[in-house]
Protein backbone atom coordinates (compact mmCIF):
# COMPACT_ATOMS: atom_id res chain seq x y z
CA UNK A 1 0.00 0.00 0.00
CA UNK A 2 1.18 3.53 -0.73
CA UNK A 3 0.21 6.86 0.73
CA UNK A 4 -3.51 7.61 0.70
CA UNK A 5 -4.99 10.91 -0.30
CA UNK A 6 -8.73 10.72 0.23
CA UNK A 7 -11.35 12.51 -1.72
CA UNK A 8 -12.89 14.36 1.17
CA UNK A 9 -16.56 15.05 0.77
CA UNK A 10 -17.73 17.05 3.81
CA UNK A 11 -18.86 14.11 5.95
CA UNK A 12 -15.58 12.23 5.46
CA UNK A 13 -13.59 15.38 6.13
CA UNK A 14 -15.57 16.09 9.27
CA UNK A 15 -15.07 12.58 10.66
CA UNK A 16 -11.37 12.68 9.77
CA UNK A 17 -10.86 15.96 11.56
CA UNK A 18 -12.29 14.50 14.74
CA UNK A 19 -10.44 11.20 14.31
CA UNK A 20 -7.08 12.84 13.66
CA UNK A 21 -7.39 15.19 16.61
CA UNK A 22 -8.23 12.40 19.02
CA UNK A 23 -5.52 10.08 17.70
CA UNK A 24 -2.78 12.69 17.71
CA UNK A 25 -3.66 13.84 21.23
CA UNK A 26 -3.98 10.24 22.45
CA UNK A 27 -0.60 9.43 20.92
CA UNK A 28 0.94 12.41 22.68
CA UNK A 29 -0.39 11.20 26.03
CA UNK A 30 0.97 7.72 25.35
CA UNK A 31 4.43 9.25 24.95
CA UNK A 32 4.39 9.84 28.73
CA UNK A 33 4.55 6.12 29.53
CA UNK A 34 7.23 5.54 32.15
CA UNK A 35 7.96 9.27 32.55
CA UNK A 36 5.11 10.54 34.72
CA UNK A 37 5.86 12.45 37.94
CA UNK A 38 4.03 9.84 40.05
CA UNK A 39 2.58 6.41 39.58
CA UNK A 40 -1.02 7.62 39.92
CA UNK A 41 -0.45 10.03 37.02
CA UNK A 42 1.14 7.26 34.98
CA UNK A 43 -2.23 5.50 35.21
CA UNK A 44 -4.29 8.66 34.63
CA UNK A 45 -2.34 9.69 31.52
CA UNK A 46 -2.73 6.18 30.12
CA UNK A 47 -6.46 6.27 30.88
CA UNK A 48 -6.92 9.51 28.99
CA UNK A 49 -4.71 8.31 26.12
CA UNK A 50 -6.76 5.11 25.88
CA UNK A 51 -10.03 7.06 25.81
CA UNK A 52 -8.79 9.24 22.96
CA UNK A 53 -7.34 6.36 20.95
CA UNK A 54 -10.63 4.53 21.41
CA UNK A 55 -12.56 7.55 20.13
CA UNK A 56 -10.16 7.78 17.17
CA UNK A 57 -10.72 4.13 16.26
CA UNK A 58 -14.49 4.56 16.17
CA UNK A 59 -14.19 7.78 14.18
CA UNK A 60 -11.77 6.32 11.61
CA UNK A 61 -14.00 3.31 11.18
CA UNK A 62 -16.88 5.68 10.54
CA UNK A 63 -14.82 7.82 8.14
CA UNK A 64 -13.81 4.68 6.24
CA UNK A 65 -17.45 3.61 5.98
CA UNK A 66 -18.48 7.05 4.72
CA UNK A 67 -15.57 6.97 2.26
CA UNK A 68 -16.85 3.64 0.95
CA UNK A 69 -13.55 2.48 -0.58
CA UNK A 70 -13.14 -0.55 1.67
CA UNK A 71 -10.41 1.05 3.74
CA UNK A 72 -9.81 0.32 7.43
CA UNK A 73 -9.12 2.45 10.49
CA UNK A 74 -5.45 1.54 10.16
CA UNK A 75 -5.25 2.54 6.49
CA UNK A 76 -6.44 5.99 7.48
CA UNK A 77 -4.20 6.32 10.53
CA UNK A 78 -1.02 4.86 9.10
CA UNK A 79 -0.98 5.68 5.40
CA UNK A 80 -1.81 9.36 5.25
CA UNK A 81 1.02 11.90 5.31
CA UNK A 82 1.02 15.01 7.48
CA UNK A 83 -0.60 17.27 4.84
CA UNK A 84 -3.56 14.83 4.79
CA UNK A 85 -3.91 14.95 8.58
CA UNK A 86 -6.79 17.20 9.67
CA UNK A 87 -6.18 17.46 13.42
CA UNK A 88 -6.30 20.62 15.51
CA UNK A 89 -2.87 22.17 15.96
CA UNK A 90 -3.40 22.11 19.73
CA UNK A 91 -3.39 18.30 19.69
CA UNK A 92 -0.01 17.99 17.98
CA UNK A 93 1.85 20.39 20.31
CA UNK A 94 4.67 18.55 22.08
CA UNK A 95 4.15 17.30 25.62
CA UNK A 96 6.69 19.70 27.07
CA UNK A 97 6.65 19.40 30.85
CA UNK A 98 3.78 18.11 32.96
CA UNK A 99 2.30 21.64 33.13
CA UNK A 100 2.17 21.90 29.36
CA UNK A 101 0.62 18.46 28.96
CA UNK A 102 -2.05 19.05 31.60
CA UNK A 103 -2.87 22.53 30.35
CA UNK A 104 -3.14 21.25 26.77
CA UNK A 105 -5.47 18.53 28.06
CA UNK A 106 -7.56 21.05 29.96
CA UNK A 107 -7.85 23.52 27.05
CA UNK A 108 -8.97 20.67 24.82
CA UNK A 109 -11.25 18.91 27.31
CA UNK A 110 -13.03 22.14 28.24
CA UNK A 111 -13.97 22.31 24.56
CA UNK A 112 -14.50 18.61 23.87
CA UNK A 113 -16.90 18.10 26.77
CA UNK A 114 -19.59 20.53 25.51
CA UNK A 115 -18.69 19.55 21.92
CA UNK A 116 -19.52 15.86 22.38
CA UNK A 117 -22.48 16.76 24.54
CA UNK A 118 -23.95 18.67 21.59
CA UNK A 119 -22.84 16.04 19.05
CA UNK A 120 -24.81 13.39 20.92
CA UNK A 121 -27.84 14.89 19.17
CA UNK A 122 -26.25 14.53 15.70
CA UNK A 123 -28.49 13.37 12.86
CA UNK A 124 -25.71 10.88 12.09
CA UNK A 125 -26.58 8.04 14.46
CA UNK A 126 -23.03 6.67 14.46
CA UNK A 127 -21.54 10.02 15.39
CA UNK A 128 -24.22 10.48 18.04
CA UNK A 129 -23.30 7.16 19.64
CA UNK A 130 -19.58 7.97 19.55
CA UNK A 131 -20.37 11.35 21.09
CA UNK A 132 -22.42 9.92 23.95
CA UNK A 133 -19.48 7.75 25.01
CA UNK A 134 -16.87 10.46 24.40
CA UNK A 135 -18.80 12.96 26.48
CA UNK A 136 -18.56 10.76 29.57
CA UNK A 137 -14.86 10.26 28.98
CA UNK A 138 -14.18 13.95 28.47
CA UNK A 139 -15.94 14.82 31.71
CA UNK A 140 -13.19 12.88 33.49
CA UNK A 141 -10.43 14.49 31.38
CA UNK A 142 -11.82 17.90 32.19
CA UNK A 143 -12.03 17.21 35.92
CA UNK A 144 -8.61 15.64 36.12
CA UNK A 145 -6.78 18.23 34.06
CA UNK A 146 -8.58 21.16 35.73
CA UNK A 147 -7.55 19.83 39.14
CA UNK A 148 -3.92 19.83 38.01
CA UNK A 149 -4.16 23.31 36.50
CA UNK A 150 -5.39 24.51 39.90
CA UNK A 151 -2.68 22.62 41.82
CA UNK A 152 0.11 23.83 39.59
CA UNK A 153 -1.16 27.39 39.31
CA UNK A 154 -1.75 27.70 43.04
CA UNK A 155 1.18 25.47 44.06
CA UNK A 156 4.77 26.68 44.22
CA UNK A 157 6.42 29.64 42.48
CA UNK A 158 8.06 27.18 40.10
CA UNK A 159 4.87 25.35 39.17
CA UNK A 160 3.08 28.67 38.66
CA UNK A 161 5.86 29.93 36.37
CA UNK A 162 5.85 26.69 34.38
CA UNK A 163 2.09 26.83 33.96
CA UNK A 164 2.25 30.42 32.75
CA UNK A 165 4.93 29.50 30.22
CA UNK A 166 2.74 26.64 29.02
CA UNK A 167 -0.23 28.98 28.67
CA UNK A 168 1.85 31.39 26.64
CA UNK A 169 2.90 28.54 24.33
CA UNK A 170 -0.53 26.94 23.93
CA UNK A 171 -2.99 29.82 23.90
CA UNK A 172 -2.48 30.72 20.20
CA UNK A 173 -3.73 27.22 19.26
CA UNK A 174 -7.09 27.54 20.99
CA UNK A 175 -8.85 29.76 18.46
CA UNK A 176 -8.87 27.05 15.81
CA UNK A 177 -11.28 24.91 17.83
CA UNK A 178 -14.11 27.36 17.14
CA UNK A 179 -13.54 27.84 13.40
CA UNK A 180 -16.14 26.76 10.88
CA UNK A 181 -15.53 26.43 7.15
CA UNK A 182 -17.82 25.93 4.12
CA UNK A 183 -17.50 22.15 4.30
CA UNK A 184 -18.91 22.09 7.83
CA UNK A 185 -21.53 24.75 7.35
CA UNK A 186 -23.60 22.43 5.19
CA UNK A 187 -23.30 19.63 7.76
CA UNK A 188 -24.36 21.99 10.52
CA UNK A 189 -27.47 22.88 8.49
CA UNK A 190 -28.26 19.16 8.15
CA UNK A 191 -27.85 18.58 11.88
CA UNK A 192 -24.90 16.23 11.35
CA UNK A 193 -22.26 18.58 12.73
CA UNK A 194 -22.64 21.23 15.39
CA UNK A 195 -21.52 24.82 15.25
CA UNK A 196 -18.39 24.99 17.43
CA UNK A 197 -18.61 28.78 17.61
CA UNK A 198 -21.69 28.28 19.79
CA UNK A 199 -19.53 26.46 22.35
CA UNK A 200 -17.24 29.39 22.94
CA UNK A 201 -19.17 30.88 25.91
CA UNK A 202 -19.19 27.54 27.74
CA UNK A 203 -15.48 27.05 27.05
CA UNK A 204 -14.61 30.57 28.17
CA UNK A 205 -16.61 30.11 31.35
CA UNK A 206 -14.71 26.90 32.21
CA UNK A 207 -11.39 28.55 31.49
CA UNK A 208 -12.25 31.61 33.58
CA UNK A 209 -13.45 29.53 36.53
CA UNK A 210 -10.43 27.23 36.62
CA UNK A 211 -7.86 29.94 35.92
CA UNK A 212 -9.30 32.05 38.73
CA UNK A 213 -8.88 29.16 41.13
CA UNK A 214 -5.38 28.57 39.74
CA UNK A 215 -4.51 32.28 40.20
CA UNK A 216 -3.62 32.28 36.52
CA UNK A 217 -4.37 35.51 34.62
CA UNK A 218 -6.49 35.14 31.48
CA UNK A 219 -4.54 35.99 28.33
CA UNK A 220 -5.40 39.36 26.85
CA UNK A 221 -8.15 39.24 24.23
CA UNK A 222 -7.25 39.73 20.61
CA UNK A 223 -4.02 37.76 20.60
CA UNK A 224 -3.20 36.27 17.17
CA UNK A 225 -4.53 32.75 16.76
CA UNK A 226 -2.77 30.11 14.68
CA UNK A 227 -4.84 28.05 12.31
CA UNK A 228 -4.56 25.52 9.50
CA UNK A 229 -4.69 22.08 11.11
CA UNK A 230 -8.15 21.35 9.73
CA UNK A 231 -6.78 22.02 6.24
CA UNK A 232 -3.58 20.01 6.60
CA UNK A 233 -1.28 22.92 7.32
CA UNK A 234 0.59 21.84 10.43
CA UNK A 235 3.59 22.83 12.48
CA UNK A 236 6.90 21.01 12.36
CA UNK A 237 6.09 18.57 15.13
CA UNK A 238 3.42 16.47 13.45
CA UNK A 239 5.77 15.06 10.82
CA UNK A 240 7.98 13.58 13.52
CA UNK A 241 5.05 12.15 15.42
CA UNK A 242 3.77 10.44 12.27
CA UNK A 243 7.25 9.24 11.26
CA UNK A 244 7.45 7.32 14.53
CA UNK A 245 3.83 6.20 14.66
CA UNK A 246 3.63 5.01 11.04
CA UNK A 247 7.09 3.47 10.78
CA UNK A 248 6.21 -0.23 10.98
CA UNK A 249 3.22 -0.39 8.62
CA UNK A 250 5.14 1.74 6.12
CA UNK A 251 8.24 -0.48 6.34
CA UNK A 252 6.18 -3.66 5.86
CA UNK A 253 3.22 -2.54 3.77
CA UNK A 254 2.05 -6.11 3.04
CA UNK A 255 1.99 -7.19 6.65
CA UNK A 256 -1.09 -7.73 8.84
CA UNK A 257 -0.38 -7.21 12.50
CA UNK B 1 5.28 -8.38 36.45
CA UNK B 2 7.10 -10.01 38.18
CA UNK B 3 8.39 -11.71 41.17
CA UNK B 4 11.66 -13.55 40.81
CA UNK B 5 13.07 -16.01 43.26
CA UNK B 6 16.40 -14.41 44.05
CA UNK B 7 16.90 -16.48 47.16
CA UNK B 8 18.69 -13.81 49.08
CA UNK B 9 19.55 -14.80 52.59
CA UNK B 10 17.83 -12.75 55.26
CA UNK B 11 20.64 -10.44 56.31
CA UNK B 12 19.33 -9.22 59.65
CA UNK B 13 20.54 -10.53 62.99
CA UNK B 14 18.86 -13.88 63.48
CA UNK B 15 19.02 -14.07 67.22
CA UNK B 16 16.58 -11.49 68.53
CA UNK B 17 15.01 -13.73 71.13
CA UNK B 18 11.36 -13.92 70.22
CA UNK B 19 8.92 -15.59 72.43
CA UNK B 20 9.20 -19.27 71.54
CA UNK B 21 5.55 -19.72 72.33
CA UNK B 22 4.56 -16.89 69.98
CA UNK B 23 6.70 -18.41 67.22
CA UNK B 24 5.08 -21.78 67.74
CA UNK B 25 1.59 -20.25 67.63
CA UNK B 26 2.53 -18.37 64.46
CA UNK B 27 3.86 -21.52 62.78
CA UNK B 28 0.74 -23.41 63.82
CA UNK B 29 -1.44 -20.80 62.13
CA UNK B 30 0.62 -21.09 58.95
CA UNK B 31 0.46 -24.88 59.08
CA UNK B 32 -3.32 -24.65 59.47
CA UNK B 33 -3.33 -22.57 56.26
CA UNK B 34 -4.60 -19.45 58.02
CA UNK B 35 -3.88 -16.03 56.54
CA UNK B 36 -1.66 -13.65 58.48
CA UNK B 37 -3.06 -10.10 58.50
CA UNK B 38 -1.20 -6.79 59.01
CA UNK B 39 -2.06 -6.38 62.70
CA UNK B 40 -1.25 -9.96 63.62
CA UNK B 41 1.95 -10.81 65.43
CA UNK B 42 4.65 -12.06 63.08
CA UNK B 43 8.35 -12.85 63.41
CA UNK B 44 10.60 -9.97 62.37
CA UNK B 45 12.31 -12.13 59.75
CA UNK B 46 8.95 -13.05 58.20
CA UNK B 47 8.15 -9.36 57.92
CA UNK B 48 11.56 -8.55 56.38
CA UNK B 49 11.33 -11.41 53.91
CA UNK B 50 7.90 -10.26 52.76
CA UNK B 51 8.90 -6.61 52.49
CA UNK B 52 11.87 -7.62 50.37
CA UNK B 53 9.89 -9.95 48.12
CA UNK B 54 6.84 -7.71 47.67
CA UNK B 55 8.92 -4.60 47.02
CA UNK B 56 11.13 -6.42 44.50
CA UNK B 57 7.96 -7.54 42.83
CA UNK B 58 6.59 -3.98 42.80
CA UNK B 59 9.85 -2.58 41.43
CA UNK B 60 9.78 -5.21 38.68
CA UNK B 61 6.31 -4.07 37.61
CA UNK B 62 7.50 -0.48 37.43
CA UNK B 63 10.80 -1.12 35.64
CA UNK B 64 8.96 -3.57 33.37
CA UNK B 65 6.93 -0.67 31.97
CA UNK B 66 10.04 0.56 30.16
CA UNK B 67 10.88 -2.22 27.69
CA UNK B 68 7.24 -2.48 26.60
CA UNK B 69 6.66 1.26 26.72
CA UNK B 70 9.45 1.44 24.15
CA UNK B 71 6.98 0.25 21.46
CA UNK B 72 3.74 2.05 22.36
CA UNK B 73 4.38 4.95 19.99
CA UNK B 74 5.32 2.50 17.20
CA UNK B 75 2.58 -0.10 17.59
CA UNK B 76 1.63 -1.08 14.05
CA UNK B 77 -2.16 -0.94 14.38
CA UNK B 78 -4.55 1.09 16.50
CA UNK B 79 -5.88 -2.07 18.11
CA UNK B 80 -2.37 -3.15 19.13
CA UNK B 81 -1.52 0.36 20.28
CA UNK B 82 -4.52 0.47 22.61
CA UNK B 83 -3.84 -3.06 23.87
CA UNK B 84 -0.19 -2.32 24.62
CA UNK B 85 -0.94 0.97 26.34
CA UNK B 86 -3.57 -0.79 28.46
CA UNK B 87 -1.15 -3.60 29.29
CA UNK B 88 1.60 -1.27 30.40
CA UNK B 89 -0.98 0.62 32.43
CA UNK B 90 -1.97 -2.66 34.11
CA UNK B 91 1.66 -3.24 35.08
CA UNK B 92 1.75 0.21 36.68
CA UNK B 93 -1.43 -0.72 38.55
CA UNK B 94 0.24 -3.94 39.76
CA UNK B 95 3.11 -1.81 41.06
CA UNK B 96 0.61 0.32 42.91
CA UNK B 97 -1.21 -2.60 44.64
CA UNK B 98 2.08 -4.21 45.54
CA UNK B 99 3.49 -1.05 47.10
CA UNK B 100 0.22 -0.81 49.04
CA UNK B 101 0.62 -4.44 50.18
CA UNK B 102 4.19 -3.67 51.29
CA UNK B 103 2.97 -0.61 53.18
CA UNK B 104 0.77 -2.84 55.34
CA UNK B 105 4.07 -4.20 56.71
CA UNK B 106 5.10 -0.77 57.95
CA UNK B 107 7.33 0.50 55.16
CA UNK B 108 6.45 3.50 53.00
CA UNK B 109 6.33 3.65 49.21
CA UNK B 110 8.82 6.55 49.33
CA UNK B 111 11.35 4.43 51.22
CA UNK B 112 10.93 1.56 48.80
CA UNK B 113 11.18 3.84 45.80
CA UNK B 114 14.37 5.37 47.22
CA UNK B 115 15.84 1.86 47.51
CA UNK B 116 15.09 1.22 43.85
CA UNK B 117 16.60 4.52 42.71
CA UNK B 118 19.75 4.08 44.79
CA UNK B 119 20.29 0.66 43.25
CA UNK B 120 19.98 -1.03 46.66
CA UNK B 121 16.81 -2.92 45.73
CA UNK B 122 16.64 -5.62 43.10
CA UNK B 123 14.06 -6.20 40.40
CA UNK B 124 13.54 -9.04 37.96
CA UNK B 125 16.57 -9.60 35.73
CA UNK B 126 14.37 -10.00 32.65
CA UNK B 127 13.78 -6.26 32.29
CA UNK B 128 17.44 -5.56 31.73
CA UNK B 129 17.13 -6.92 28.20
CA UNK B 130 16.18 -4.61 25.32
CA UNK B 131 13.06 -4.74 23.15
CA UNK B 132 14.49 -4.61 19.64
CA UNK B 133 11.51 -5.35 17.42
CA UNK B 134 7.74 -5.35 17.56
CA UNK B 135 7.84 -9.13 18.03
CA UNK B 136 9.46 -8.58 21.41
CA UNK B 137 6.13 -7.22 22.59
CA UNK B 138 4.53 -10.54 21.69
CA UNK B 139 7.39 -12.52 23.21
CA UNK B 140 7.21 -10.59 26.48
CA UNK B 141 3.47 -11.14 26.81
CA UNK B 142 3.66 -14.81 25.91
CA UNK B 143 6.86 -15.75 27.76
CA UNK B 144 7.53 -13.15 30.45
CA UNK B 145 3.92 -12.80 31.58
CA UNK B 146 3.65 -16.58 31.16
CA UNK B 147 6.61 -17.14 33.49
CA UNK B 148 5.24 -14.55 35.89
CA UNK B 149 1.96 -16.48 36.10
CA UNK B 150 3.77 -19.72 36.95
CA UNK B 151 5.63 -17.90 39.72
CA UNK B 152 2.64 -16.00 40.99
CA UNK B 153 -0.29 -18.44 40.92
CA UNK B 154 1.08 -20.18 44.03
CA UNK B 155 1.39 -16.75 45.69
CA UNK B 156 -2.39 -16.39 45.55
CA UNK B 157 -2.26 -18.83 48.51
CA UNK B 158 0.60 -17.00 50.22
CA UNK B 159 0.30 -16.95 54.01
CA UNK B 160 0.33 -13.15 54.09
CA UNK B 161 -3.24 -12.02 53.36
CA UNK B 162 -2.65 -8.66 51.60
CA UNK B 163 -0.03 -10.18 49.27
CA UNK B 164 -2.21 -13.18 48.47
CA UNK B 165 -5.19 -10.95 47.67
CA UNK B 166 -3.10 -8.63 45.48
CA UNK B 167 -1.83 -11.67 43.59
CA UNK B 168 -5.34 -12.91 42.80
CA UNK B 169 -6.12 -9.71 40.95
CA UNK B 170 -2.67 -9.45 39.37
CA UNK B 171 -2.72 -13.04 38.10
CA UNK B 172 -6.04 -12.49 36.32
CA UNK B 173 -4.52 -9.60 34.42
CA UNK B 174 -1.24 -11.40 33.74
CA UNK B 175 -3.07 -14.30 32.16
CA UNK B 176 -4.91 -11.88 29.90
CA UNK B 177 -1.52 -10.38 28.96
CA UNK B 178 -0.15 -13.82 28.26
CA UNK B 179 -2.99 -14.71 25.89
CA UNK B 180 -2.72 -11.36 24.16
CA UNK B 181 1.05 -11.79 23.71
CA UNK B 182 0.58 -15.25 22.28
CA UNK B 183 -2.07 -14.00 19.88
CA UNK B 184 0.37 -11.31 18.72
CA UNK B 185 3.04 -14.00 18.12
CA UNK B 186 0.48 -16.06 16.24
CA UNK B 187 -0.31 -13.14 13.92
CA UNK B 188 3.40 -12.68 13.21
CA UNK B 189 4.14 -16.35 12.72
CA UNK B 190 1.22 -16.65 10.28
CA UNK B 191 2.28 -13.44 8.53
CA UNK B 192 4.94 -12.51 5.98
CA UNK B 193 8.40 -14.08 5.91
CA UNK B 194 9.79 -10.96 7.57
CA UNK B 195 7.22 -11.11 10.36
CA UNK B 196 7.94 -14.76 10.99
CA UNK B 197 11.68 -14.00 11.13
CA UNK B 198 10.93 -11.24 13.65
CA UNK B 199 8.98 -13.69 15.83
CA UNK B 200 11.75 -16.30 15.68
CA UNK B 201 14.42 -13.74 16.54
CA UNK B 202 12.40 -12.57 19.53
CA UNK B 203 12.00 -16.13 20.81
CA UNK B 204 15.73 -16.71 20.35
CA UNK B 205 16.58 -13.70 22.47
CA UNK B 206 13.95 -14.03 25.21
CA UNK B 207 13.86 -17.78 25.82
CA UNK B 208 16.90 -18.23 28.06
CA UNK B 209 16.40 -15.02 30.07
CA UNK B 210 12.82 -16.19 30.72
CA UNK B 211 14.05 -19.51 32.13
CA UNK B 212 16.28 -17.48 34.46
CA UNK B 213 13.20 -15.66 35.81
CA UNK B 214 12.57 -18.66 38.08
CA UNK B 215 15.82 -18.03 39.93
CA UNK B 216 18.86 -20.20 40.64
CA UNK B 217 18.65 -24.00 40.53
CA UNK B 218 17.41 -25.80 43.65
CA UNK B 219 20.91 -27.20 44.20
CA UNK B 220 22.06 -23.65 44.99
CA UNK B 221 19.03 -22.37 46.83
CA UNK B 222 18.47 -24.16 50.11
CA UNK B 223 17.64 -20.78 51.67
CA UNK B 224 14.14 -21.03 50.31
CA UNK B 225 13.34 -23.69 52.92
CA UNK B 226 12.34 -21.00 55.41
CA UNK B 227 10.05 -19.35 52.85
CA UNK B 228 8.44 -22.75 52.27
CA UNK B 229 7.85 -23.26 56.00
CA UNK B 230 6.31 -19.81 56.20
CA UNK B 231 3.95 -20.48 53.33
CA UNK B 232 5.46 -17.72 51.20
CA UNK B 233 6.90 -20.10 48.66
CA UNK B 234 5.12 -23.30 47.68
CA UNK B 235 7.15 -24.82 44.86
CA UNK B 236 10.87 -24.92 44.19
CA UNK B 237 12.49 -22.83 41.45
CA UNK B 238 13.29 -25.88 39.34
CA UNK B 239 9.77 -27.29 39.70
CA UNK B 240 8.23 -24.03 38.48
CA UNK B 241 10.76 -23.72 35.66
CA UNK B 242 9.95 -27.24 34.47
CA UNK B 243 6.22 -26.50 34.61
CA UNK B 244 6.79 -23.40 32.47
CA UNK B 245 8.87 -25.26 29.90
CA UNK B 246 6.31 -28.06 29.67
CA UNK B 247 3.49 -25.58 29.07
CA UNK B 248 5.40 -23.33 26.69
CA UNK B 249 7.26 -25.63 24.32
CA UNK B 250 4.14 -27.03 22.63
CA UNK B 251 2.81 -23.47 22.27
CA UNK B 252 6.02 -22.47 20.48
CA UNK B 253 5.78 -25.48 18.18
CA UNK B 254 2.18 -24.60 17.36
CA UNK B 255 3.51 -21.21 16.22
CA UNK B 256 5.94 -23.03 13.92
CA UNK B 257 8.89 -21.58 15.80
CA UNK B 258 11.94 -23.37 17.11
CA UNK B 259 13.58 -22.96 20.51
CA UNK B 260 17.21 -21.86 20.74
CA UNK B 261 18.17 -25.03 22.61
CA UNK B 262 19.64 -28.00 20.69
CA UNK B 263 19.25 -30.16 23.81
CA UNK B 264 15.49 -29.65 24.04
CA UNK B 265 13.71 -33.02 23.77
CA UNK B 266 10.58 -34.69 25.06
CA UNK B 267 11.08 -37.29 27.77
CA UNK B 268 8.02 -39.43 27.15
CA UNK B 269 8.58 -41.58 30.20
CA UNK B 270 8.66 -38.63 32.61
CA UNK B 271 6.21 -36.57 30.56
CA UNK B 272 8.53 -33.55 30.59
CA UNK B 273 10.42 -31.44 28.10
CA UNK B 274 14.12 -31.69 29.00
CA UNK B 275 16.17 -28.61 28.29
CA UNK B 276 19.85 -27.72 28.06
CA UNK B 277 22.12 -26.01 30.58
CA UNK B 278 21.21 -22.48 31.63
CA UNK B 279 24.06 -19.96 31.57
CA UNK B 280 24.01 -19.02 35.24
CA UNK B 281 27.05 -16.80 34.79
CA UNK B 282 24.88 -14.57 32.60
CA UNK B 283 22.14 -14.56 35.22
CA UNK B 284 24.57 -13.48 37.96
CA UNK B 285 26.10 -10.86 35.68
CA UNK B 286 22.71 -9.30 34.85
CA UNK B 287 21.65 -9.32 38.51
CA UNK B 288 24.95 -7.71 39.49
CA UNK B 289 24.23 -4.80 37.17
CA UNK B 290 25.90 -5.72 33.90
CA UNK B 291 22.93 -6.69 31.77
CA UNK B 292 22.45 -4.86 28.48
CA UNK B 293 20.04 -2.27 29.94
CA UNK B 294 20.55 -2.11 33.73
CA UNK B 295 22.03 1.37 33.68
CA UNK B 296 19.51 2.66 31.15
CA UNK B 297 16.55 1.35 33.17
CA UNK B 298 17.66 2.99 36.41
CA UNK B 299 18.70 6.17 34.65
CA UNK B 300 15.23 6.49 33.08
CA UNK B 301 13.55 5.93 36.46
CA UNK B 302 15.83 8.45 38.18
CA UNK B 303 15.22 11.03 35.48
CA UNK B 304 11.43 10.64 35.69
CA UNK B 305 11.63 10.93 39.48
CA UNK B 306 13.85 14.01 39.32
CA UNK B 307 11.82 15.71 36.60
CA UNK B 308 8.61 15.07 38.51
CA UNK B 309 9.88 16.53 41.78
CA UNK B 310 8.49 20.01 41.13
CA UNK B 311 5.06 18.53 40.34
CA UNK B 312 4.94 16.58 43.61
CA UNK B 313 6.12 19.66 45.52
CA UNK B 314 3.42 21.77 43.87
CA UNK B 315 0.73 19.24 44.80
CA UNK B 316 1.88 19.25 48.42
CA UNK B 317 2.13 23.04 48.52
CA UNK B 318 -1.36 23.39 47.10
CA UNK B 319 -2.81 20.87 49.55
CA UNK B 320 -1.16 22.78 52.42
CA UNK B 321 -2.64 26.07 51.17
CA UNK B 322 -6.09 24.52 51.01
CA UNK B 323 -5.80 23.15 54.53
CA UNK B 324 -4.65 26.54 55.78
CA UNK B 325 -7.56 28.27 54.07
CA UNK B 326 -10.03 25.76 55.50
CA UNK B 327 -8.60 26.25 58.98
CA UNK B 328 -8.87 30.06 58.91
CA UNK B 329 -12.15 30.95 57.27
CA UNK B 330 -12.43 34.60 56.28
CA UNK B 331 -14.37 36.68 58.83
CA UNK B 332 -17.99 36.63 57.91
CA UNK B 333 -19.23 40.02 56.81
CA UNK B 334 -22.25 40.90 58.87
FE1 LIG C 1 2.27 -7.25 36.14
FE1 LIG D 1 1.65 -8.45 32.78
Amino acid sequence: MTTITLAEPPRVLHALRLADTTLVLGHRLSEWTGQAPMLEEELALANMGLDLIGQARALYTHAAALDGQGRTEDDLAYFRDAPQYRNLLLAEQPNGDFAQTMLRQFLYAAFALPFWNAMAASADAVLAAIAAKAEKEMAYHQRHSAAWVVRLGDGTAESHARLRAALDALWPFTGEMFEVDEAERGLIAQGIAIDPAALRPAWEASIARVFAEATLPLPAAGRWMQSGGHHGRHGEHLGHLLAVMQSLPRAYPDARW
Amino acid sequence: MYTQALNQRDAAPAATPEDAAALARFQARIDADERIEPNDWMPAAYRRTLVRQISQHAHSEIIGMQPEGNWITRAPSLRRKAALLAKVQDEGGHGLYLYAAAETLGVSREELSAQLLSGAAKYSSIFNYPTLSWADIGAIGWLVDGAAIMNQIPLCRCSYGPYARAMIRVCKEESFHQRQGYELMLALSRGTAEQKAMAQDALNRWWWPCLMMFGPPDSESQHSDQSMRWGIKRFSNDALRQKFVDATVPQGHFLGLSFPDPALRYDAEAGHWRFGAIDWAEFRRVLAGDGPCNRQRLETRRRAEAEGAWVREAALAHAAKRRARAATPPLAAE
